[in-house]
């Protein structure tokens, strides 16, 4: 599938387009983070070392922070006075901004470090750009979010270099997770309408720009742990325009449960 | 108490004349309240009832994040969540600082996991009660992690300094997570109606099982009077018990909840709450691995020790190639 050309099912503001843009950029960065610390909330107690638990809580704990500032920013942009809370436990798959990298389901830790992996690259070279956004907010946002996710990637690269060169089934691990993750690789650095609108307000950078960065680094980083970059793989696209896939439903389902079955309650 | 029913020698503690010239300046040592380091001389049964101790410490612990994990998918609230997350990721974390001092003994973290694993080591019978609704989470907090502290704060001034210098930090952690797992019940008792009645029904089913931590009566508690003595448990099960349950009576109170007692009463003779017999038929079944999530909980962690060997092995074989790439290095002068 090729990016999406448009983007119907967002909620279109009271002020104008550049608003909308504003507002889609930012349900983007902010759901990224929500759907992989959901993701990763789950190992806690199940990882493969104590060290472990503690270090991949420390991520996920990050990514609900900047959860938090991406979404409550969100609201505010929107003007319907919708919280985070709001925007994270009452909108359904179809509005859900994440790339499909992020939803993408690890029944393996080898899949959850290779996840982890490509994401915090890319996220890096991404928020280092956003510092210097046309948008306070945003630049505000990324400056302290940026410190985070430096540490997310310097740890999960040295995980991937370790697993990648260390015994032959680990190294097997890694590259089976790189093969069958790779079609979610181009989505993060392929500017759709919206981020083509975003770039040209000087709200984000050029993805296209990042994505040459992102790719020169991942395969430094891919030879460095003796992983081969996977070739003639379908890329996807579609999750940031809202088509995910069947599994983000179950993982909003889980996750906003309570939320549904009480709504207005104060927790 | 994260510690139950730890086994010593099971015999009379001996007067300081029945002891040998070592054992007995060791005795001495503690009776003078002075820290016994890793280094220092100890005798083999102090070693390896620590061992036991601290190792269930840490099981208990490391079991521990389980029930509470259970809900970190779905807590109400990105608040909530993050408080959770941090929560079990404490629990892990006094995990690892508990394995730490035990390793000072001379058992290794390896070993103690395996045992756990292979059902040989045992860890809190709490641990194997489920976490049905998200009420449940405030109330471990509140009981199990109640209980937990004042099991805990004395053993900051146990005998072995490693274990009491560990528990400083953990009972620092520790009634941080009590005072949100109370507030977080008293959120839910201002709330609407069906959140009051399942803060009503998580206490109704944490109460028992949460004073059962303290372990069996004293009169059935033989191997205490030797740890007692060596000042690795510096208070009896039934006084600890007393302590929680004075505690947690105002408590419920505030929150405007019942005790799910009928026999609970003040008593102006003792200064202390009255409370009805304990279901001790019910506590050793659990901890033979009857209770309700004996199987699940252990099920757990065995998966993810046993599904995460490829990844401690893959580290290790990593760490053996730069290891042997840098003693191949010529070296330079």
């Amino acid at each position: 599938m090729r990016p999406s050309q448009t983007d119907n099912t967002l909620t279109t503001s009271a002020d104008g387009p550049d608003t909308d843009v504003l507002f889609c950029a930012l349900l983007r960065l902010g759901d990224n983070c929500l759907i992989l610390a959901q993701q990763i909330g789950k190992w806690c107690g199940h990882a493969p070392d104590l060290e472990e638990d503690i270090a991949l809580a420390n991520v996920g704990l990050d990514l609900i922070g900047q959860t938090q500032m991406w979404l409550n920013y969100a609201g505010e942009v929107e003007g319907k006075g919708r919280s985070a809370d709001d925007l994270a436990f009452f909108r359904d798959t179809r509005e859900f901004r994440n790339a499909l990298l992020v939803e993408q389901r690890d029944e393996d830790y080898g899949g959850t470090i290779m996840r982890q992996f490509l994401f915090d690259l890319w996220h890096f070279n991404l928020l280092q750009h956003l510092c210097q956004s046309s948008d306070s907010g945003i630049q505000e946002i990324a400056a302290k979010a940026v410190k985070e996710v430096a540490y997310h990637a310097d740890r999960s690269t040295d995980l991937v270099i370790r697993l990648g060169d260390g015994s032959d089934e680990s190294h097997r691990k890694m590259q089976d997770a790189l093969d069958s993750i790779w079609f979610c690789v181009e989505e993060l650095h392929s500017p759709d309408r919206m981020d083509e609108a975003a770039t040209d307000l000087g709200m984000l950078p050029d993805l296209v720009k990042i994505g040459v960065d992102f790719r020169g680094q991942l395969s430094n980083i891919l030879a460095k742990a003796n992983l081969t970059e996977p070739s003639d793989v379908a890329m996807r696209h579609g999750g940031k325009s809202g088509l995910h896939g069947e599994g983000l439903g179950y993982l909003l389902a889980e996750m906003q449960s309570l939320q549904r079955i009480h709504p207005g309650a104060q927790w | 108490m994260y510690a139950q029913m730890v086994k010593s020698t099971g015999q009379p503690v001996k007067t300081l004349d029945e002891m040998d010239p070592l054992e007995r300046a060791f005795q001495e040592r503690i009776n003078a309240n002075e820290m016994i380091e890793p280094k220092d001389f100890m005798p083999d049964s102090y070693r390896q009832t620590l061992i036991r101790q601290i190792s269930q410490h840490a099981n208990s612990e490391i079991v521990g994040q389980l029930p509470e994990g259970n809900w970190i998918t779905r807590a109400p609230t990105l608040e909530r969540k993050a408080i959770l997350l941090a929560k079990v990721q404490d629990e892990a974390g006094h995990g690892l600082y508990l394995y730490c001092a035990a390793e000072t003994l001379g058992i290794s973290r390896e070993e103690m996991s395996q045992k756990l694993v292979d059902g040989k080591a045992r860890y809190s019978s709490i641990f194997n009660y489920p976490t049905l609704t998200w009420a449940d989470i405030g109330a471990v907090g509140w009981l199990v992690d109640g209980a937990a502290i004042i099991n805990q704060v004395p053993l900051q001034r146990c005998s072995y300094g490693p274990y009491s210098r560990a528990m400083v930090r953990i009972c620092k952690e520790e009634s941080f997570h009590q005072r949100q797992g109370y507030a977080m019940l008293q959120t839910l008792c201002t709330g609407t109606d069906e959140q009051k009645a399942m803060v009503q029904d998580a206490v109704n089913r944490w109460w028992w099982p949460s004073i059962m931590m303290f372990g069996p009566p004293d009169q059935e508690s033989v191997h205490s009077a030797q740890s007692e003595a060596w000042k690795i448990k510096l208070y009896s099960n039934d006084e600890l018990r007393q302590k929680f349950v004075n505690q947690c009576v105002p408590q419920a109170d505030h929150l405007g909840i019942s005790l799910p007692d009928p026999d609970l009463k003040w008593n102006e003779e003792t200064g202390n709450y009255d409370f009805g017999e304990i279901n001790w038929d019910e506590f050793y079944s659990v901890l033979q691995g009857n209770g309700p999530c004996n199987n699940e909980r252990l099920g757990a962690r065995r998966k993810a020790w046993e599904d995460g060997r490829w990844f401690r092995d893959g580290l290790a074989a990593h760490q053996a190639k730069q290891d042997d790439a840098a003693r191949k290095m010529p070296k330079v002068a």
